[in-house]
Parts: C-alpha cells; structure tokens; sequence
C-alpha cells in the first residue's frame, strides 16, 4: 500500500526521512522516544523570533516546493506589528507528475512536519496553522490528522505549548484534485473555500494571504528541515550539501521511469545527476541507454542524457537553462518517442489550466492537440514552428506559472529532439486543414447550403 | 429522497466551523464526507450543504466543479482510476487501461450497465516509482501494474476476495491496508 521501504544507499544521507523505516515511526511514541522528536520545538518556542528566521537564512534552507526562494527571507517579510493575525499554511498539495516525496514524510513522519510547523509558527508569531493536503493522499491525511490529535493530548498543540506562552492550532485541510492548488495563491483561493484560481501578485501572501492576513506558504519538506537546523545549527546544516553555500543541505529526488531502481533518494544537494541515476538507481534497464530525462517534475525543460553531468542544485541546473523544481526525476531511454512524451505532458497541463488565462487555457490546449495530431501521423512539418511559436506566446503572460510550466518542458523536446517531431510530420501540402466536425442539424443546413450551390 | 448530514457529520461540521475564521472555508473538507455519505454529489446534496453554509447552490456547485475530486453523477460501486501521465505511461499504464477496459466492455469514462464498474483515466496520484498505478473508490493504491494483475483486481472485487472496507475501519486499523 504504502511505498516499499528501499535500504539508505551509501551515497545518501538520510535527515528529513531519517527514521523512515522505524516501525510505527508515525506515532509520537515512536518519534519522541527513538528519533529524538520535539527537541527542537522546545528550543524553539523559547528562542526569539530573529533568532530563528536567522539561523534558517544563514543555513541557506531554500523552498523546496519548486521554486527554491530561501524559507527564511520568506519569513522575515511577515510584518513584525501585523494588524490581522498572521497564518502558517503547509502546501502538501503534491500534484507535480513524478513527485512522490511529500507524500513519503507524511505517510511516515507526520509529527517531524509538525515540529517543523511549530518552530516556524514561532518564528512568524503565527497562532493558526493549516495543513493543506492533495485530497487523494487519503493515508497521509489519516496520518497526519492522527498525529495532529496527538500532539494536541501532550501538550505540543493548543495554548501555551511547552509552557511557552505561544499558542499553535493546526487544521488539516483536504484539497478535492486540483494541481493549481499547489501555486501559493491558488492554494490561499482553495483553503477559503472558493476555486483554486491563483491571485494577482502584489499583494504578496505575506502582506495579504489566507483569510486576508499575513500568510507563510511552506512545502513540507522544507518545514520538515527546519528541526534539524535548530538543533544542530546553520553550520551543520550547509555540511550537508556536496557543494559551496549556495547548495546546502540534502535533497529528496523520486526517480521513476526507465531506471533499474526507481524509489526516492535523499541525497546531499549538488550530488551529479549521473552519480545519482548511474550509481544510486543502478544505470538503464539491461540493453538500454538513456535517452533523456526531467530532472525536476514535467515542468522542468528535458536534459539530453549527455548532459547528465550536472549537479542536482537550484543553481547549476537554472545555468544549463532547466531546474531542480520538486525533485522528481522522470527518465527515458532510447526507446521512447519524445513528441508522445510532449503530448502527454501538453495534455496534463490542458487538464490542468484553471481557466482564468486567456495564453494558458488556449495554448495548453493548442499544444496538446497540435501534438496529438503529430503523434497520429497526421501533423504538418509547419506545425513544429508554430508549436515554438505558441510556447513562446504562453510564457510569461499569465498569472502563475502553469502555462509556462507546460510551454518550457515542450519547447525543450521540440528544440533538443526536432529530428523526431520531423520524422513524424507530413509535409505541409499533404495536410488538410482542420475542418470542424459539425453534426445533427448544423450539417444539414450546411448540405441544404452546399446543394444550392451546386445548382447555381 | 432530501439528503440530510448523518449525526455524525452534523457534529464533524459544528467542529469544523470552529477550525475556521470563516464558514465558507469548511466547504472542501465538508463536500468530501458528503460525497463520502451520499456516494455523490446530487442535487439535493448540494442544496443541503448550500442551506447550512448560507450560500447559494450555485455557489457551491461552481466551486465543487472546479475540483476533479468531487463528481456529480453516479459512478459504478467501484471506480477504478488509472494514472494516464509520464511515469505510468511509460510502465505500461495504457495497456493496463486497454485490458480493464477490454475485460469490462466500456471505455474509459463509462460504467457498465450493472453499475459495479467506472473506468477512469486520471493524472500523476504520487506513486511514481511504482508504476503504473490504479486506485479503487479514490482510497486504495494498486502499484506496480500489470494487464494480467489489473484483471485479477477486478475478479477479486466481484468475487468479494478483495474487501473494500469502509472510511471508519479503515480509520480504526490506522489508515494502512
């Protein structure tokens, strides 16, 4: 039912999932007395709120949702004399196809999200805190309302924790199956009960956010870190990663595809994308070699697998013009069509698209069913450049990001693989246009019309 | 027949209207344990979830539209959703919807005729690396796929070999199956 528990392989470092495989490690029996749970909690309901916000900035935690915008620089926008009340919401809507990740921490280790809520909480003198779930984790959302019961029972949740004076309630709050609920704002229009439609921004959900107060948007790994950082300090943390400071801490990766052992990885951020495929998940299926693939979730533009010489950080995979995204590695060898690839990904973000963009909601769909027609042997050799064309019309021109989510993977696989789209599209005179289908009473008017023409 | 909350979720919706600054936010989490009562969101449902929030029908069938989540027809006793996206595809998710689909006389997106069965092609439901993935009435997590597996799944639900127990025990035997 749940994911199959993989060994630690000697090339990772397990911290946020650390305990993973303890039995029952999702009880708070289990968290508190064997892997060292709340420690860092107490510490920090008792520390200043600066005092967190700045060991969290110098640790160099980034946003691991995606976007990779430093938690604690996040933190420090929340006014200090807010007028509202100020708000602590978990983005645990993990939608990005591939991504598996979150999942794993709150089917597994719900109380650590939970300390990491509580010393977040104090660091923005958040009182309310709510833990927006994807509503088709039914198991992580038991688990997680489980552990928040439990919490509550000792003491860590409710007024005065620890003795404190702070006080901290958590909700946990299920989305209904929308992937735009995971863009920040979209999830703030969700968790009030309205369709998850992304805002305009500014306001920032730090001035104005959920229920019209400050607001702290968090992904659960990331919050996940932070107890470790509090107990073992910014140093410890920036140790962590494989690289300099701009590349600290660990990073869990889920890889799945053409892979000989897909699973999710924690793995010292800035580890090689070919240590991790080649040396962790033991290289291509017997016979194979790689082809390609996403290192970051379907919005991450592909990497030809000569260039999977690149470290897994924010920062060097944005240089060679892709993106360390959610973590998740989708690969394919060398059988895989890559225009299929394209119109599988153009058709999810086509599902996808809230509506309320005029270039995503017709240019998701455009790509989609440009390419489908190409995938049926029926495109044109035109249609390519004017797939580039519409990618490019959709970037940058609309609320949040999903259509530039969709246009950056297909205008990679169109530019790093074209010799493929060729190979499939017919030339453009041998193309008929596109007539719409008509039926019932519209195409006997039409016949009537076309009949008396005839006679003319 | 006019739906009403069962006791129980009169109390859950009184408690969830505490969790809240405002009564509209109760309305996601409200709308999954009225689809859980009533098998789906109908009519009657909708009104009734429509008086006791204060807001139209309209209101709360524009936001529960908007979710793939929330269905507002009747589906067959066991809806089976394959995950159609990248990683599924590439385990072999559309032979696993072809055999389902073959075994069962419908495409997907239909029921069959005795009502037990929908089929349903969904996108990425997180379980990636044991693909290609199916989940039975939105709960239970089939991975790692095969079209010989994945008909043998619907054997067992008919025969009854493959119990699907309800919200609450599974509830009270800690979530895990």
């Amino acid at each position: 039912m749940t994911q199959k528990m993989t060994k630690e392989h000697k090339l990772e470092n397990r911290v946020v999932i650390a305990g993973f495989e303890e039995k029952d490690s999702w009880t708070l029996e289990v968290f508190e007395g064997k892997l060292g749970g709340y420690v860092a909690a107490k510490k920090a309901v008792a520390m200043a709120n600066d005092e967190i916000i700045n060991v969290v900035k110098e640790a160099g935690l980034r946003g691991l949702g995606g976007a990779g915008f430093p938690a604690g620089v996040k933190w420090s926008f929340i006014p200090k004399e807010p007028k509202k009340p100020v708000y602590l919401v978990v983005n645990a809507d993990e939608g990005e196809p591939g991504t598996f990740k979150d999942r794993q921490i709150l089917e597994h280790l719900p109380h650590r999200l939970i300390e990491g809520m509580i010393c977040a909480a104090a660091a923005v003198n958040a009182k309310t805190a709510y833990i927006y779930i994807r509503g088709e984790l039914r198991l992580a959302r038991i688990r997680m309302e489980e552990a928040v019961e439990e919490a509550y029972k000792a003491g860590y949740l409710g007024k005065n924790i620890f003795g404190s004076g702070r006080d901290l309630d958590i909700t946990v709050h299920p989305g209904a199956g929308a992937y735009i609920c995971g863009e920040e704002t979209g999830l703030i229009e969700s968790l009030e009960g309205d369709r998850g439609q992304p805002r305009l921004k500014p306001p920032f959900p730090a001035i104005s956010g959920v229920f019209g107060g400050p607001t702290v948007v968090n992904n659960v790994e990331t919050l996940s870190h932070v107890p470790g950082i509090i107990n073992n300090g910014a140093e410890w943390f920036l140790g962590l990663g494989a690289g300099t400071a701009r590349t600290s801490g660990t990073k869990l990766l889920c890889v799945s595809g053409d892979v000989q052992n897909p699973g999710f990885y924690e793995i010292p951020v800035g580890t090689k994308l070919s240590v991790l495929l080649n040396d962790i998940c033991g290289g291509p299926l017997p016979g194979r070699t790689f082809k390609a693939c996403y290192p970051g979730g379907s919005s991450a533009p592909l990497l030809r697998a000569d260039e999977f010489d690149v470290p897994m950080d924010f920062d060097s995979l944005a240089a060679v013009g892709t993106m360390m995204g959610s973590g998740a590695v989708i690969v394919m060898d060398d059988r895989r069509s890559i225009p299929e690839m394209a119109m599988r990904t153009a058709r999810f973000y086509a599902h996808e698209s809230c509506g309320q963009c005029v270039p995503c909601r017709e240019g998701t769909n455009w790509l989609a069913s440009m390419l489908k027609r190409l995938c049926r042997g029926e495109g044109a050799m035109g249609d390519i450049d004017k797939l580039l064309d519409a990618c490019d019309n959709m970037k940058g021109r609309t609320i949040c990001v999903l259509a530039d989510a969709c246009a950056m993977p297909v205008e990679s696989m169109l530019k790093k693989f074209r010799s493929e789209f060729e190979a499939i599209a017919k030339p453009d005179d041998q193309v008929e246009a596109i007539v719409p289908k008509v039926s019932g009473q519209m195409a006997a008017l039409m016949e009537s019309v076309r009949a008396r023409q005839m006679t003319k | 027949m006019a739906y009403a909350f069962s006791e129980k979720l009169e109390k859950k919706f009184q408690w969830l209207l505490t969790r809240y600054p405002q009564s509209d936010a109760v309305l996601l989490p409200l709308l999954h344990d009225v689809q859980d009562e009533a098998g789906y969101l109908t009519p009657d449902a909708i009104d009734f979830v429509a008086g006791k929030l204060n807001l139209s029908s309209a209101r709360v069938r524009e936001v529960a539209s908007f979710y793939s989540m929330f269905k507002m027809n009747k589906k067959g006793k066991f809806v089976l959703q394959v995950c159609h996206n990248l990683s599924c595809y590439l385990a072999g998710a559309d032979d696993v919807v072809k055999a389902l689909e073959d075994k069962l006389g419908i495409k997907a997106g239909q029921m069959t005729e005795d009502e037990v069965f929908s089929i349903e092609r969904v996108e990425c439901l997180a379980s990636c690396s044991t693909a290609p993935v199916m989940q039975v009435n939105v709960w239970d997590y089939h991975e790692s796929l095969t079209p010989e597996s994945a008909l043998k799944i619907i054997d067992d639900l008919k025969s009854g070999k493959l119990a699907m127990p309800s919200y609450e025990d599974r509830i009270a035997a800690g979530g895990d199956a």
